[in-house]
């Protein structure tokens, strides 16, 4: 059966390749932290389950301690008109061949979770991604007409413009593993309910709303926040005391955390990643274009559990 | 109360702008050391979940894909393809993809669009030509409200799908707490959301250009 274990030895053997092109990188001024840096996720890629708990811990210092030096970037040896020249003769091809992942992903999707013995059903999204990967490359590959190594010198040239945040969203879902084994959320649940008045249907709600966003904020993913305040304020007072709807108060109590999403770096792979892949200036300038919409929204979805829960 | 120094240690890191990644692990480490873990265990758990999240960065493998495209020169081609046609502007393309990342991700094709996949290869660059910044500060605003319409859309249109993890955690919650719904019974209600994060971004969308043909 097709599942996680070929993919990840896919994505072993594409991170090995950038450490091998990384390492032979003379436009890069610290080539071998890069080499090393993505050596290191290729192995945690290929071996992790082999190499036990302390052992993978450590791998991750050395990845931290790497990055903590800071990592180099390398360059492309295509020029702006080189690129429009090429631009000009492939035309709309050029479409065609970038809709063949998102193609494969929505023909797998359909498709394998009719085959639960062929490819794993838990894991269908990603065998899609991988194997629209694969497609797209061997496409492009025969295509295009160019050498079997230009796509992975170019994906070493973008992987470099994402630099360290490119495992900055793995790290932060380590670290939420770390927070529930330290019973951090119990805490921070026991503090949103005693702050909440007594007596107040309305202080309750906003309570909750913003609960939701705050700590959604503090740990980066509303699935850590929802548990906590749902049991803290959402089924206790909003359900259990005032009789509200629990489909509405979990539902838009979980959509509060998602605007606590987009205000945060703590998200790293929607807000820290993007400003990095788009090689923008500012760390945080994707978080400041999501603000202004985050805050109305919130105050939507506030009104909206005020309104709707207690129909 | 102690463990919530890790919460410090995150919040303190990130104003400080050290190394995030640095900032990550210094914060599992004060919380797990004030929760009574010796370092070893507190190393261990943090190893033990890193394997468990690999899935996470599998994403970059699209990456060689992505970079051939873009050597061969997709950027530039999406560019003049955004720039012969007629009425494009950026309103009209961003308030497109957010009702296109809504509608897809509600049918639950959420892996169909995201950052690497089409806004750095594809939007962004639409967006620019159909902007046409004055200056790179500009520039990188348009860039940066691309992404953002990006994750508005897929927050805001995936919980409408019955099958996504959200929805599945919910109702795993509230089961186990002696409450039984259908996912089509919590899917339903971020339908009013998903219609007010479309007016909101949309109007904020017009409001960015309308500030910028001002000035």
């Amino acid at each position: 059966m097709i599942g996680l274990p070929q993919v990840y030895l896919l994505a072993g053997l594409i991170f090995a390749a950038f450490a091998v092109l990384s390492a032979r990188d003379a436009s890069n001024p610290r080539r071998l932290a890069n080499a090393a840096f993505w050596a290191l996720l290729a192995l945690s890629m290929v071996a992790g389950d082999w190499l036990g708990d302390v052992a993978n811990g450590l791998l991750v210092l050395a990845l931290v301690g790497i990055a903590a030096f800071g990592l180099g970037r390398g360059t492309s040896e295509a020029s702006v008109g080189e690129r429009a020249a090429e631009a000009a003769r492939h035309g709309n091809r050029l479409f065609f061949l970038a809709l063949v992942i998102p193609l494969v992903a929505l023909a797998g999707t359909l498709c394998f979770n009719a085959l639960p013995d062929l490819v794993d059903p838990k894991q269908v999204t990603l065998v899609s991604l991988a194997l629209g990967t694969l497609l797209a490359l061997t496409i492009g590959l025969a295509w295009l007409r160019v050498r079997a190594l230009e796509p992975f010198e170019e994906g070493r040239r973008l992987m470099d413009a994402v630099g360290w945040a490119a495992v900055l969203p793995q790290m932060l879902a380590s670290l939420g593993a770390v927070f529930a084994a330290a019973g951090v959320g119990d805490i921070v649940g026991q503090f949103a309910s005693a702050a909440i008045p007594a007596d107040s249907r309305l202080a309750a709600v906003i309570a909750y709303g913003l609960g939701m966003a705050a700590f959604t904020m503090v740990m980066g993913n509303a699935f850590a926040a929802f548990p906590v305040m749902a049991a803290g304020i959402g089924l206790p007072i909003l359900v259990h005391q005032y009789g509200g709807d629990p489909a509405v108060v979990a539902a838009i109590g979980m959509l509060c955390g998602f605007c606590g999403t987009l205000m945060t770096p703590m998200a790293a792979n929607f807000n820290i990643v993007p400003a990095a892949l788009l090689e923008l200036s500012d760390r945080n300038a994707v978080v400041k274009a999501q603000v202004p919409t985050a805050l109305p929204l919130l105050a939507v979805n506030i009104a909206l559990i005020w309104f709707l829960a207690f129909r | 109360m102690l463990v919530l120094s890790g919460i410090a240690v995150m919040i303190g890191g990130f104003m400080l702008r050290l190394n995030p990644l640095l900032v990550v692990l210094c914060a599992a480490l004060a919380s797990g050391l004030s929760a009574g873990m010796d370092p070893v265990a507190v190393i261990a758990i943090f190893g033990k979940a890193f394997n468990n999240s690999r899935y996470v960065s599998v994403v970059w493998i699209v990456l060689p894909v992505i970079g051939l495209l873009e050597r061969r020169g997709l950027q530039e081609r999406a560019r003049g393809v955004i720039a012969g046609m007629k009425g494009a502007t950026l309103p009209r393309l961003l308030t497109g993809y957010l009702l296109f990342r809504q509608l897809s991700a509600a049918l639950g094709l959420v892996s169909i669009a995201g950052h690497a996949q089409t806004v750095r290869p594809l939007l962004a660059p639409m967006a620019e030509a159909t902007a046409e910044p004055r200056d790179e500060a500009e520039a990188e605003r348009v860039k940066a409200l691309a992404a953002a319409t990006d994750n508005i859309g897929l927050f805001f249109g995936e919980d409408i799908f019955i099958a996504i993890g959200s929805i599945l955690l919910m109702k795993g919650f509230l089961a186990q707490n002696g409450i039984e719904l259908s996912p089509f019974s919590l899917s339903v209600w971020a339908i009013p959301t998903a219609v007010a994060a479309f007016l909101i971004h949309s109007l904020r969308i017009r409001l960015f250009e309308w500030r910028r043909h001002r000035k």
